[in-house]
């Protein structure tokens, strides 16, 4: 068997950063910042001081061990934090407070990926590349903003369980969708406040050991996530193949140039010099922390994905998709409380009409009441409505609130009675004589022109499939 | 026993300039504090969990409530080189 031929089975594990959701910093009372003025938020202990000294969040140890219980982790019944030291002026202290050999949680799950470990640490400040107008002429500089240097961070580890570009990102999606659901983290890519790692290697299929990994940085979407690794096993792949090595780096993703680049050379290898943190004490969760970090967590969207498929007999797609966004599976659920009696076309009208129309965003925003929904539905069920008149009611709902009934009597939108439908059928026929000829020749397509001609008229208030029924019969077909 | 390379190693991750003469005396003087630590290897350890801390305390936290913020001006007050409302630094790697 030559190399060229040889099956490749990607290995892959994620890494993925979270800034928590909590009012303050890690260590210091500065708010977080969501946009303020550059260097507003800070204060002696995220700024470095000399003597100053760190006091531990509570609430970023309560969303810590919150996020640690969702993903069945064990607690550590105490977990210390450790210095983590480097130079880079990101980070004032030249280092930064992490955990090391004894975290917060290890082990646990989450779907069929297993969890290494999920820990507590700070985030960095930002950098914002300056130009060559730095004080010593022509010199590249970077302007410090430490609003975000101190911000919690919960940092969660995955074993090397996915074995597909596809399977990471739809992990990543899950994860993100689990944090969201419990109100711990905002989990925006785009901004930054989910952030993924990916460590990616091949090995030929069926062997049982891995080979060198490589590492993905900072992916700003689970797409890119999953281009990224495409391209990176691609390119192992293809240097295997022409006998190479691979090489233990970090690459950076460029997803416009679909581009791989190392971001750091091999002897600047880091040596961290981990050492425990002597300026804070062990964190020991007591049982009353446990019990309120337990109460405070809601249904999950894999749990809820699997009621609803389960209870209501959704399709798979169809229950994901209201768990994973779980303000849209809220409107359908309380929708269906109101009424119960169509579970599916309730939710198909949820997941395509409703998002149609408010997109990403949430349509408890919007003027219409769940009920109002299961009321439009209902109606759509009876006949009362066509499928194609009930969208503009909807639309009518989604921007001003009301009655469907109301809304269907006002814009002359309820369904088309059997002698209108009839009278108007019976003009389509009279006017499309040719259409008629072909279809009394066989030729099933050309009905569709009558259909058509029926469905302008009664501008979609009729039943394609009953308008062609009737168009059939009244032919003698 | 340290030797030259380690100190080099050491003093380029701290960002230290050593002098030809610290460098000379560097080896010995680091090799003497981890023989000194080392000693520790001759007592029995077994079973002795490693002190990260010496006060027997622990869950020293501090409630979400935020405090005030130092003002920007005072922020950048100690800041050698203030530009665009930040500490402006040579940028990291040249690049
Ligand atoms: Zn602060």
């Amino acid at each position: 068997m030559t190399e060229a031929v040889r099956q490749y089975e990607p290995v892959i594990g994620i890494e993925i950063h979270v800034q928590l959701a909590t009012r303050t910093k890690m260590f210091c009372g500065c708010e977080l910042s969501f946009g303020e003025e550059p260097n507003t938020r800070t204060c002696p202990v995220c700024l470095a001081h000399p003597g100053v000294l760190p006091v531990t969040n509570a609430e970023a140890v309560h969303f810590g061990l919150m996020i640690g219980l969702a993903l069945g982790c064990e607690i550590a019944p105490s977990s210390i934090f450790h210095r983590k030291n480097y130079f880079y002026p990101d980070s004032p202290k030249a280092y930064q407070i992490s955990q090391y050999d004894i975290p917060l949680c290890t082990g646990g799950r989450l779907g069929d990926v297993r969890i290494h470990r999920v820990h507590l640490e700070e985030d960095a400040a930002k950098l914002v590349h300056a130009g060559s107008s730095g004080r010593i002429h022509g010199a590249e500089s970077s302007v410090v903003d430490f609003n975000r240097c101190g911000t919690p961070l919960v940092e969660i580890v995955t074993e090397p369980d996915l074995r597909s570009a596809a399977e990471a990102a739809e992990f990543g999606r899950l994860l993100q969708a689990t944090l969201r659901r419990m109100g711990v983290s905002d989990v925006n890519m785009e901004e930054g406040s989910l952030r993924v790692d990916a460590n990616v290697s091949i090995r030929p299929a069926g062997q049982a050991s891995f080979g060198t990994k490589t590492e993905l940085k900072n992916m700003n979407s689970f797409r890119f996530l999953e281009r990224g690794i495409e391209a990176e096993v691609a390119r192992q792949e293809q240097l295997l193949a022409e006998g190479g090595t691979i090489q233990q780096e970090t690459l950076h993703f460029d997803p416009e140039a679909g581009s791989l680049t190392s971001l750091r050379s091999k002897e600047e290898a880091h040596d961290y010099r981990y050492f425990p943190e002597p300026d804070l004490v062990p964190m020991a969760p007591t049982e009353e922390m446990l019990v309120r970090a337990r109460a405070a967590l809601p249904e999950l969207p894999a749990a809820r994905a699997e009621r609803l498929e389960r209870e209501l007999e959704l399709p798979a797609d169809t229950a994901k998709l209201l768990s994973f966004r779980s303000e849209l599976g809220d409107f359908y659920e309380t929708a269906l409380a109101a009424d119960s009696d169509h579970p599916r076309r309730l939710a198909n009208w949820t997941i395509n009409e409703l998002t149609a129309a408010v997109g990403d965003g949430d349509p408890a925003d919007t003027k219409l009441e769940p009920p109002v929904l299961a009321r439009l539905v209902a109606m759509v069920a009876d006949k009362q409505v066509s499928a194609s008149a009930a969208r503009e009611v909807l639309a009518v709902l989604i921007a001003k609130g009301g009655d469907p009934a109301q809304v269907i009597e006002a814009q002359g939108l309820g369904r088309a009675g059997e002698e209108e439908l009839g009278d108007i059928v019976d003009r389509a026929i009279a006017d499309n004589p040719d259409a008629v000829e072909k279809i009394r020749a066989g030729k099933q397509q050309a009905i569709g022109a009558l259909v058509g001609a029926v469905m302008r008229e009664t501008k979609g208030r009729a039943d394609g499939g009953e308008v062609q029924q009737m168009i059939r019969a009244k032919l003698g077909e | 026993m340290i030797d030259r390379d380690q100190v080099l190693h050491v003093a380029r991750l701290s960002r230290l300039r050593l002098t030809d003469e610290e460098l000379e005396r560097m080896p010995g003087e680091l090799s003497k504090i981890l023989d000194h630590v080392e000693k520790m290897d001759e007592l029995d350890l077994e079973g002795i969990e490693p002190t990260t801390h010496v006060v027997e305390l622990q869950n020293v936290l501090r409630e979400d409530v935020p405090r005030p913020s130092l003002p920007r001006e005072r922020a950048l007050a100690g800041a050698p080189d203030v530009a665009d409302g930040g500490f402006r630094v040579p940028s990291p790697g040249g690049s």
